[in-house]
């Protein structure tokens, strides 16, 4: 079976099937709309760490963990772990990786790492590469400011644009056989880049690479929208998500009411939030928590999630470069 | 009658001062440092001084008032001394702003941590 | 190749353009006049409180030039504070301007790099960047400070 679509997108012969996955979120996270879907809820935003980075790791060996427990694996039978987070040379996940003692696989993609991940464990089961494949990913509030933005007491005033880090993370597992959504193609992306400077508008940085692949994945399997119960993208934020819908509409696709984004879904479009959610959980715990729940329960059968990311650095802000996006889909179906 | 003066005068610095920062695309840090050298200059032709004779704490406290308060050590110190006045004038404003900043700032980051 | 991929540099950039275009549209609108207004009260307000200490001070039989540092003081302590107990970031999200401006911003800023930069170890962490924010306050100041002086002293010979 020709396995390649189009430009970018791959239907897989064998879809490996998401066997498990959980989602560990802290507490503003936790009191969110969509709080009830999470499965561990750390009151705790250290995590009874001493720093934020060594609380963000915590939160990833306790999603990789209980993901393993959950499918009752043993170590031994994963053959890759992929996983990535915002942080400087991805210390969450190689530290995390250096406790649970598995092949790893480092991965930057900024609030897109959980699709690319899923992506990527795609074509290593698919290929024939790999029985088992755990995918993770972290995001902190605290880190995540103190990397790209100020210290966290600093009195600043938030624009209305800009998006919450959300603190947590999902880790998933891909399996050769067995029970779960499977996963049935992906669609890769490209950098794309409108020029957007101004970090506090991390949507409309993103919204071209969403839009752009969604536009590709429609183009290449021939489908419409109204596929899918639901297409999700992972952190547009209020604003990002208005701006993708306008772009795909200018080329001639229109998304339904079937259309949601994570940032958006995971505070609920409370204010003090600004435009919403990012960060790489973002998408990984209402992935791992809303969706795959529904897709157990039947109430989603066909879904399109899109990763977004930004990969620009602090640094480049400063030196006056634009924010580049990109965006990954994957196809999950029951 | 002191008070008021003091927070119409500093109310109207600060919502200048986001007014900028709504109309334009400068950050806190750009309109902090341009309102730092524009008190410098007004202090070093000697017009901020009578502002704070009027409004007093509505003036001083104002990052302006810092600005004017190292030209105007400056000029003083210049004037008695000579050259190196330049270099010693802004040490009792600086010296005060950086000394305290550092003992207190270093006393509370002892004691207490980043909260969300 | 999707619609959306620039095919150079000039197709990139009139994209961008247009885009720039239409995220102006969708951006929301800040209440101006309500943030003006709040940048006003706790403006006025943080200077409101300057005052009292440095009637205290005047008060106190000292000359307004020799109350104005000891003002300064104080205001520089309770910005810490604040920023120790959490609010004056809380403060910042409602005023803006007005907790940035005034010099209780500058100890805020200086207080909360400490109170941050502590994980990375006394020297290396809060040491080194506790000025991380306020510097570009203190370097220009000085620049401005001295040239003036400079200009009018040696120059002009006022």
């Amino acid at each position: 079976m020709e396995k390649k679509q189009g430009d970018r997108t791959y239907m897989f012969a064998n879809p490996p099937a998401l066997i498990g996955a959980k989602s560990v979120v802290g507490p503003k996270e936790a009191a969110g709309p969509v709080g009830q879907y999470f499965d561990l809820k750390i009151d705790d935003p250290l995590f009874g760490e001493r720093t934020a980075e060594k609380a963000e790791r915590r939160f990833l060996i306790e999603a990789t963990n209980a993901t393993l427990e959950g499918a009752n694996l043993a170590k031994d039978q994963i053959d890759f772990f992929l996983a990535g987070d915002l942080l400087n040379q991805i210390v969450s996940a190689s530290f995390t990786a250096r406790e649970l003692r598995l092949p790893f696989l480092g991965l930057y993609g900024a609030c897109s790492t959980m699709a690319e991940g899923g992506m990527l464990a795609g074509f290593l089961i698919d290929g024939g590469f790999a029985q088992n494949v755990l995918v993770g990913v972290s995001s902190h509030y605290q880190t995540a400011e103190r990397q790209f933005r100020y210290p966290i007491e600093l009195n600043i005033k938030h624009k209305l644009s800009a998006q919450y880090t959300v603190t947590g993370a999902g880790a998933f597992l891909y399996a050769k056989g067995g029970d779960g959504p499977y996963l049935k193609g992906v669609t890769v992306g490209k950098v794309v880049d409108y020029k957007i400077k101004d970090p506090s508008d991390m949507g409309a940085a993103m919204a071209p690479a969403a839009a752009d692949t969604i536009l590709q994945h429609f183009e290449d399997t021939g489908r419409e929208p109204d596929y899918y119960d639901l297409i999700f993208t992972g952190d547009l934020g209020k604003v990002g998500m208005q701006l993708n819908r306008a772009l795909l509409e200018q080329c001639g696709v229109r998304l339904g009411s079937n259309y949601q984004d994570g940032g958006v879904m995971i505070f609920g479009g409370d204010g003090a939030y600004g435009a919403g959610g990012s960060g790489c959980a973002c998408s990984a715990v209402i992935t791992a928590g809303y969706i795959l729940r529904e897709l157990a329960a039947g109430r989603l059968k066909r879904v399109l999630l899109v990763g977004t990311g930004a990969l620009h650095s602090p640094l480049t802000w400063q030196q006056g470069e634009s924010i580049p996006g990109i965006a990954h889909g994957i196809v999950l179906e029951r | 009658m002191s008070y008021f003066v003091a927070f119409i005068v500093g109310g109207i610095i600060c919502a200048l001062g986001q007014l900028v920062l709504e109309l334009t695309t400068w950050t806190p840090a750009q309109l902090l440092v341009s309102l730092t050298i524009l008190g410098g200059i007004l202090g070093g032709l000697g017009i901020y001084q009578p502002l704070v004779d009027f409004a007093g704490a509505g003036a001083l406290i104002p990052v302006s008032g810092f600005g004017s308060a190292v030209a105007t050590g400056a000029i003083v110190e210049a004037k008695r001394i000579g050259i190196i006045g330049l270099f010693t004038g802004p040490f009792e404003i600086v010296g005060l702003g950086v000394t305290a900043a550092v003992i207190f700032g270093f006393l509370m980051a002892l004691v207490a941590s980043p909260k969300e | 190749m999707s619609n959306l991929i620039p095919r150079d540099e000039e197709d990139q950039q009139r994209r961008a353009t247009r885009y720039g275009q239409l995220v102006a549209q969708y951006r929301p609108r800040p209440p101006i006049g309500r943030n003006l207004a709040l940048a006003f009260v706790v403006g006025g307000s943080i200077c409101f409180i300057g005052q009292i200490f440095y009637n205290l001070f005047l008060e106190l039989a000292l000359s307004p030039r020799e109350a104005a540092a000891p003002t300064l003081a104080v205001m520089i302590l309770l910005g810490a504070l604040a920023t120790g107990l959490g609010i004056y970031d809380e403060l910042a999200q409602i005023g803006g301007a007005g907790a940035a401006i005034p010099i209780s911003g500058f100890s805020n800023t200086v207080t909360a790099a400490a109170m941050d930069y502590k994980r990375e170890g006394f020297i290396l962490g809060m040491g080194a960047k506790m000025f991380i924010i306020a510097g570009p306050v203190l370097v220009y100041g000085i620049i401005t400070g001295f040239t003036i002086a400079l200009i009018r002293v040696f120059l002009l010979g006022m």
